[in-house]
């Protein structure tokens, strides 16, 4: 599942965008801003590099994905959808009773799903499990995951980071999806975190600072990261919450609520979608 | 005298008969020389992760290397298990990943170590999680059959063990442990005293004592907390009418809880529970503890007179 270009990733992510509006929209609830955030990453990856097989998602030496941001599941479903590891159909699911699409995802429920996510602060030591396992098995798979930034105000986050880099994790690829928010507030109001490269660096952690909406930028980090061998990388990705729409984005209000309908149709027509 | 010894020895003698499995792999928390994994250690080091001081990150570590195919064995203090309570629950009890957390040196026999070493409610919170079979065996005969039965488990598990020394009551006996089935350790038909780990062997003696003064007691074994051998309980409140839970464990939700909660569902007897009051532990000898919180053999005797003299 790799080979897609920097234009067919970029029409991916626009389509995945719609999706996400749509999807928090039917469910009037749910977290569109952190899932339009992180999307042009999570499409990277997807179109760009991560092996997997859709047509056999519990494939053992598959690359695994933890999104440790589990609220930001929109954005996984649709990219999930677009993959095929699951119908769009199955987008309407999302936050209803019997659906593969759970509020936050879930391994149990959805395939291709590899974590069950939901606690902040998690995704990053199991991620570190699937790397050890890896390692011991001697393959050359890699467990790739995604926090946000206001999730790494968790104690939890750095035993991971400080874990991962004493046992020299090659194959733990991380990407950290900086939108400067977070539930109650920008993230510099709620706790600010200074110098974040710095502390990664200061872990022992590969560090790489990019445009997390910049498809070619995303693509080279995601290349760069297969270079780094002997210690974990990190990708800090400057994003923009609720990226895509306009009334969204940077907006706090739209960490967790779900469109109107006039709001919705603003986002798609936005999006490039025709009344 | 019987042969004394520790549980926690148990577990470490069986991960290092485990380790022909090439998928067991052992996490330490810089506690493996206390909890005994050191062994696996020492042989098998490329197989045993070391997450330093950091108990969260290690139940994390361990689902994500059982959901890749491994067979985790995590094991700390019981107390600082507790601090990655929300990791077992969400991490690991959820998607049902077979992640076997072992938590030493539980309950006030712990001793002079404290209050706040004194794991008096790690039973009664991991018994709430969905998935997970809870056991505190009694001696380290006992928890190596049961840690040896863990890879073929496929759910989740949490063992308490013990730091101090105990009488022995399995040596030979190995075959008759299983998860979730108690063990039936003296007969009688006046009262039936469930108990678990370091009060199984106090339960004997009362059972003796008892017998001094012509009340004849069953004692079981409880190894298996959850699921509970709840087909033993019906047998028992049938015949013997009344009984007694004992346990190094506040009388809150642990053992004692477990039975009163199926008892009053199905046969409702007279029940009497030791177990650690309402309150924190100190620190003082692993005897002295027992005596303190009204644990000891004689204490169990007064209840079992007591829970008989309600029977109607």
């Amino acid at each position: 599942m790799t080979g897609m270009s920097i234009s067919e990733l970029e029409d991916m992510a626009r389509k995945c965008r719609i999706e996400i509006v749509k999807m928090t929209h039917r469910a009037q609830a749910g977290h569109p801003g952190g899932s339009l955030s992180e999307i042009d990453i999570l499409c990277a990856l997807y179109g760009h590099r991560l092996r997997a097989k859709p047509e056999q998602p519990d494939w053992e030496d598959r690359d695994r994905f933890v999104l440790s941001k589990g609220h930001a599941s929109p954005g996984m479903y649709a990219v999930l959808a677009e993959m095929g590891f699951i119908n769009h159909e199955d987008l309407k699911s999302y936050r209803v009773k019997g659906g593969v699409c759970q509020g936050h995802v879930d391994m149990k429920w959805c395939p291709g799903v590899d974590f069950s996510a939901g606690s902040l602060g998690m995704g990053l030591s199991f991620g570190m499990g699937c790397a050890v396992a890896a390692k011991i098995d001697g393959s050359n798979r890699n467990a790739y995951v995604m926090v946000g930034d206001g999730e790494i105000q968790e104690g939890s986050i750095w035993e991971a980071a400080m874990a991962a880099a004493h046992h020299e994790l090659g194959n733990l690829k991380l990407f950290l999806d900086c939108n400067g928010i977070q539930n109650d507030d920008f993230c510099e109001a709620q706790m600010r975190m200074f110098d974040i490269p710095a502390k990664w660096s200061s872990f022992g952690w590969a560090v790489k600072v990019i445009d997390g909406h910049n498809m070619q930028e995303i693509v080279s980090a995601i290349d760069w990261m297969d270079t780094i061998t002997g210690q974990p990388a990190v990708v800090i990705a400057q994003t923009v919450k609720g990226k895509g729409v306009s009334f969204m984005e940077n907006n706090p209000a739209f960490h967790g609520a779900a469109p109107s309908d006039e709001q919705l149709a603003q986002a798609l027509s936005e999006l490039g979608v025709s009344a | 005298m019987s042969r004394m010894a520790a549980t926690r020895d148990g577990y470490g003698e069986a991960l290092l008969a485990l380790a022909d499995n090439p998928k067991v792999v052992v996490l330490e928390a810089d506690l493996g020389k206390s909890t005994k994994s050191l062994h696996f250690r020492k042989a098998h080091p490329e197989r045993t992760v070391s997450c330093g001081i950091g108990e969260q990150n290690m139940l994390l570590v361990g689902a994500g290397l059982a959901s890749s195919g491994y067979i985790p064995f995590a094991s700390t203090f019981a107390i600082f298990t507790e601090r990655a309570f929300e990791q077992m629950r969400n991490g690991v009890a959820r998607p049902n990943l077979a992640v076997h957390l072992c938590g030493s040196h539980g309950g006030t026999h712990t001793g002079t170590d404290g209050s706040s070493a004194q794991s008096i409610e790690d039973l009664a919170i991991y018994r709430t999680l969905p998935n997970v079979v809870v056991m505190h065996p009694c001696d380290d005969i006992s928890t190596k059959a049961l840690t040896m039965q863990l890879p073929g488990l496929g759910s989740p598990s949490y063992m308490r063990t013990a730091r101090n020394k105990t009488p022995v009551l399995y040596d030979g006996k190995e075959n008759e442990i299983q998860i979730g089935k108690g063990v039936v350790l003296s007969e009688g038909n006046d009262v039936a005293i469930i108990a678990c780990g370091v009060l199984v062997h106090e339960a004997m003696d009362a059972a003796n004592m008892l017998k001094d003064e012509g009340i004849n007691a069953t004692v079981v074994d409880m190894h298996t907390i959850k699921p509970l051998d709840t087909e033993l309980l019906d047998n028992l409140a049938k015949q013997c009418g009344a009984f007694v839970t004992a346990e190094d464990h506040s009388v809150i939700g642990g053992l004692g809880g477990a039975v009163a909660e199926h008892l009053v569902s199905s046969h409702p007897v007279p029940m009497e529970k030791i177990g650690v009051p309402d309150r924190f532990g100190e620190s003082a000898g692993s005897e002295e503890m027992l005596e303190m919180m009204g644990l000891k053999s004689h204490h169990i005797v007064e209840a079992a007179k007591k829970a008989i003299a309600r029977k109607v």
